[in-house]
């Protein structure tokens, strides 16, 4: 219990998946202007990712790996992923449509989010357990959100700022997520490795 | 025109240098960079540029992914209902990186490990499909693998850059032989990844400034 309580705390701070593993930073660097859209892109990656992790594990240990095809990992990866959103999407808009409305616009986007893929293939390579591939998927899509609504509160500040005519973004949020990685991997040794 | 590229036309300059051909290729490189350009693929430039062998096979492989994935699509461009396209791409890109990866696992374990996902991860890098759609699809197939082929070498160049500022400065090594002399204490914050972040927002603003001082003569 307390190893799966160290991996989740680990997921979201400490091996944060958008700021120590660099996954999903199209939609981080374009789409955090403003807390609110982050807010929307954010949930709907933590759902997706968790659904989609322990679906491409399921895949992956009942029927790859028995059947001898682990060369198809990546192809069978990818196509779940994409119909998986197909699928979330059309049945949010038939039966939740106050959801859809708050982010169904982002979920077409997120098919082609590395962060989708990158986390069932650390599934895959670091070879986790189910138990873990829950907590592992929901722990990555909270650093995620957690990351992204940090740095789309600080660049809201950077408007104020009388910065030089190059500091514009994308650059000045590469180092403001620097500065905030940095801050990220100064909870390591707090939990363990 | 096709026979006359390559040689020198008195008093016009080479004829290869005005071609159709080349102004495309040199877009991919420069106008269209992915990185300071497009703003694309980030995640491989933040995550394997911490040793410049491990930036070069990824933009290797990077590029040659790009590059025939152009010319499949550029060719078969009259067989893919406009519908479906998205998936056709999908599955092309994907069939060339199982391929890319087993050629990788097979030459240079080391490597390939040291990669991990992010080898992987080509299938959902945006520059790849971007060049698909935004150029392959409805282009003659040399412009297509030329073009494909300058905005791999734009990605690779951009590689090699913030690998050697990160390799060299993180480790006082340039493709694994010292660089620094012996009392000098690397920067080991260049190596992690908030080293990576610094980097890449240092190259991106200081090209911003070059090409803003460009603009404004």
């Amino acid at each position: 219990m307390i190893q799966l309580l160290l991996l989740l705390f680990a997921s979201i701070v400490t091996s944060n998946i958008a700021l120590t593993f660099f996954l999903g930073m199209c939609p981080f660097v374009t789409l955090s202007k403003n807390v609110r859209v982050a807010f929307g892109m954010g949930m709907a990656v933590t759902f997706v990712m968790t659904v989609t992790a322990i679906a491409n594990y399921l895949l992956n240990t009942r029927v790859l790996i028995p059947w001898g095809l682990e060369h198809l990992q990546f192809l069978v990866f990818i196509v779940t992923i994409a119909a998986l959103v197909q699928a979330i999407e059309m049945f949010l808009d038939r039966y939740s449509p106050a959801l859809y409305a708050a982010f169904g616009i982002f979920l077409p986007l997120i098919t082609v989010n590395c962060a989708i893929l990158g986390v069932s293939l650390f599934v895959m390579l670091r070879v986790y357990d189910l138990r873990q591939t829950v907590v592992f998927g929901l722990g990555s899509g909270i650093g995620w959100l957690v990351a992204i609504i940090a740095i789309g509160g600080l660049r809201k500040k950077l408007i104020f700022c009388d910065a030089p005519e190059s500091f514009t973004p994308p650059g000045i949020t590469a180092i403001l997520a620097g500065i905030m990685a940095l801050a990220f991997i100064g909870f390591t040794g707090m939990a363990g490795p | 025109m096709a026979e006359t590229r390559g040689l020198k036309v008195p008093g016009r300059g080479y004829r290869l240098f005005r071609s159709k051909g080349w102004n495309v290729f040199v877009d991919g490189l420069w106008h269209n960079n992915p990185i300071f350009g497009m703003i694309l693929g980030l995640c491989s430039a933040l995550a394997v540029t911490n040793l410049m062998l491990n930036a070069f096979v990824m933009s290797l492989s990077v590029t040659v992914v790009i590059v025939v994935n152009s010319l499949i699509i550029s060719s078969i461009k009259g067989l893919i209902p406009e519908r479906v396209r998205m998936i056709a791409y999908m599955l092309i890109i994907s069939s060339l990186v199982i391929t890319v990866d087993m050629v990788l696992k097979i030459f240079l374990p080391d490597v390939s490990r040291a990669l991990g996902p992010y080898v992987a991860l080509i299938i959902t890098n945006c520059i790849v499909m971007g060049r698909a759609e935004a150029f392959a699809i409805n282009n003659p197939v040399r412009h297509s693998v030329l073009d494909a082929l300058g905005v791999g070498m734009g990605y690779g160049f951009s590689l090699m850059v913030l690998s050697l500022m990160r390799e060299w400065s993180g480790f006082g090594t340039l493709f694994g032989l010292r660089a620094l002399p012996e009392a000098v204490t690397p920067a080991a914050l260049m190596s992690i990844p908030p080293g990576a972040f610094f980097a890449l927002g240092t190259y991106i603003l200081v090209v911003t400034a070059v090409r803003n001082r460009r603009k404004g003569r």
